[in-house]
């Protein structure tokens, strides 16, 4: 085999064989998945497909129960320093009593770990990735005055903080109105492209996925995925269990580009 | 002058001095219960508290150590249940708390004079603290501000998101087993204090009032820390000046600043 060239491609996440069952029903059947630095990719599928399975077991979260997940070549729960994760739609008290910049702090938890205090290298990192997603300026406000979308950015920049060269979002959008939804992925794509970051997006928002990502993946218990952007007609059948065409023109599925 | 003689009694300098502890315990440890809204489990292990003291007077043995005995074992027995069993978790409470109670009355009806002793745990006798309660209770409150201040980072990311906690690598069931933990050693401290039927108001109120006016998580615990202090000493004064029970005193000291503040921030 040929060495690799400095700048080759770094093959961040690999997935073989996977299955996932919880009790009798099998959530992931057979999961094989190759992430390489670079790659934006989205995940589609019905709810219940096992998207949130499939990111958790990606975070360490949840064993395989067959197969294997390794990310940066190390198991998941060691490579946590390096994953940024923005979980769904963060559930917490408006009136909870903290300030976007100590919210963002928290995400540095991987890094420097149990009984260790944040210092001003932390402090810094912090600052830089609410600059990264535009929201330095809200540094100092509580986190619950703050817009759905402006908290969505802040949950992105906690996910940053650590540097991360991998991040996992799971349905970053849901709650966001539609204006702030475009601009949040605008910022998804700057991150991916301007700062090197691979992303895997897991999403049911179909039209906006295709419209961003740079691979698109669909799940429904088995994975449909051809390290690109197109699937099949018959992917999506056989992972929606409808015609592709109630998928490519009905409004809540569409997936494909609309017919030229 | 009125104030030397109010402390000029040994007595009273123990209550004071414990009720400004149970103060600060529950103005730092209050603020966990509210916003990781664990209010109604705090509630069952004070109760569940009182089966361990029975067993103390019983056996003849300090009844406040048994106290502190069944109250953590009771937390832990909550967060186990709720997290592994299928049942949930205010039916798990529902049921330590009135197997607590329960048991409480039994054995301490089998020990000798029990009215008097039952009456001080359910509504509290702060002037019959000793100073070996006293001791005990300086010496908790100590434990507990120290893994608070080291643990600050980790029970805010507990309090505020433990999905995104787990996320990244925060042991959040343990964390959570320490900080009912902590609730139950703060809820027999004030047990004395208060009694066991009005724990619960002394933990929340001075930090429901704290967060009506203050900001950051800091500035609200030291508004709590102070308003729980003046709680206990408004009360004990009453208390001593009117001759009703401290515990009264104190919970009705708070009750009617919250419902003044609450009024004022409307």
């Amino acid at each position: 085999m040929m060495e690799r060239m400095p700048d080759a491609l770094e093959k961040i996440l690999s997935i073989r064989d996977l299955w996932i069952c919880q009790g009798e029903h099998v959530v992931l059947e057979s999961i094989n998945l190759e992430l390489f630095s670079g790659d934006f990719l989205g995940i589609i599928g019905p709810n219940g497909g096992g998207k949130s399975t499939l990111l958790k077991a990606m975070l360490g979260l949840i064993k395989p129960d067959r197969g294997e997940i390794s990310v940066f070549g190390l198991p998941p729960a060691r490579a946590r320093s390096r994953i940024g994760y923005v979980p769904q739609k963060t559930v917490f008290d408006r009136s909870f009593p903290v300030k976007v910049r100590d919210v963002v702090l928290m995400g540095r938890y991987s890094r420097i770990g149990l009984w260790h205090r944040y210092g001003p290298e932390d402090r810094n990192c912090a600052l830089l990735a609410l600059k990264a997603v535009g929201m330095a300026d809200r540094a100092e406000r509580e986190i619950g005055a703050l817009s759905g979308g402006e908290q969505q950015r802040v949950f992105v920049a906690r996910s940053l903080v650590s540097d991360p060269d991998l991040l996992l979002l799971d349905e970053p959008t849901a709650g966001i109105d539609s204006a702030q939804q475009t601009e949040f992925y605008e910022l998804l794509s700057h991150l991916n492209r301007d700062l090197g970051k691979a992303i895997v997006l897991v999403s049911h928002d179909l039209t906006a996925v295709s419209t961003y990502v740079s691979k698109i993946a669909c799940l429904n218990q088995r994975l449909y995925y051809h390290s690109s952007r197109e699937l099949s007609n018959e992917d999506i059948e056989k992972a929606y269990g409808c015609p592709v065409e109630m998928i490519a023109h009905g409004t809540p599925h569409r997936v494909l580009r609309e017919h030229d | 002058m009125i104030e030397l003689n109010f402390l000029s009694y040994e007595f009273m300098r123990n209550a004071l001095l414990a009720g400004l502890a149970a103060a600060v315990l529950c103005g730092i440890i209050g603020i966990y219960v509210i916003l990781n809204r664990i209010v109604f489990i705090s509630d069952g292990i004070a109760h569940a508290a009182f089966g361990g003291i029975g067993l103390g007077y019983f056996l003849g043995y300090d009844p406040l150590a048994f106290g502190i005995g069944s109250a953590v074992l009771t937390a832990i027995g909550i967060g186990l249940t709720s997290s592994r069993a299928r049942v949930s978790e205010d039916t798990a409470i529902g049921v330590f708390m009135a197997t607590g109670m329960a048991l409480g009355i039994m054995l301490l009806t089998l020990s000798r004079g029990y009215a008097r002793d039952l009456y001080g745990y359910l509504f509290g006798n702060i002037l019959a603290v000793t100073e070996s309660d006293v001791l005990l209770i300086l010496i908790l409150t100590l434990v507990i501000l120290v893994l608070v201040f080291l643990l600050y980072k980790e029970l805010l990311l507990l309090s505020f998101d433990p999905i995104y906690g787990q996320a990244i690598g925060l042991p959040v069931s343990g964390l959570r087993l320490l900080l009912l933990s902590m609730v139950a050693f703060s809820v027999v401290v004030l047990i004395k204090v208060v009694g066991i039927i009005m724990v619960i108001a002394l933990l929340t109120i001075p930090g429901a009032i704290s967060r009506q006016h203050m900001k950051g998580l800091p500035s609200i615990m030291a508004g709590s820390v102070i308003l729980g202090c003046v709680f206990v000493i408004i009360g004990l004064f009453i208390s001593y000046d009117l001759d009703v029970p401290s515990g009264a005193a104190i919970i009705l000291t708070a009750a009617v600043a919250f419902f003044l503040s609450t009024l004022l921030t409307r």
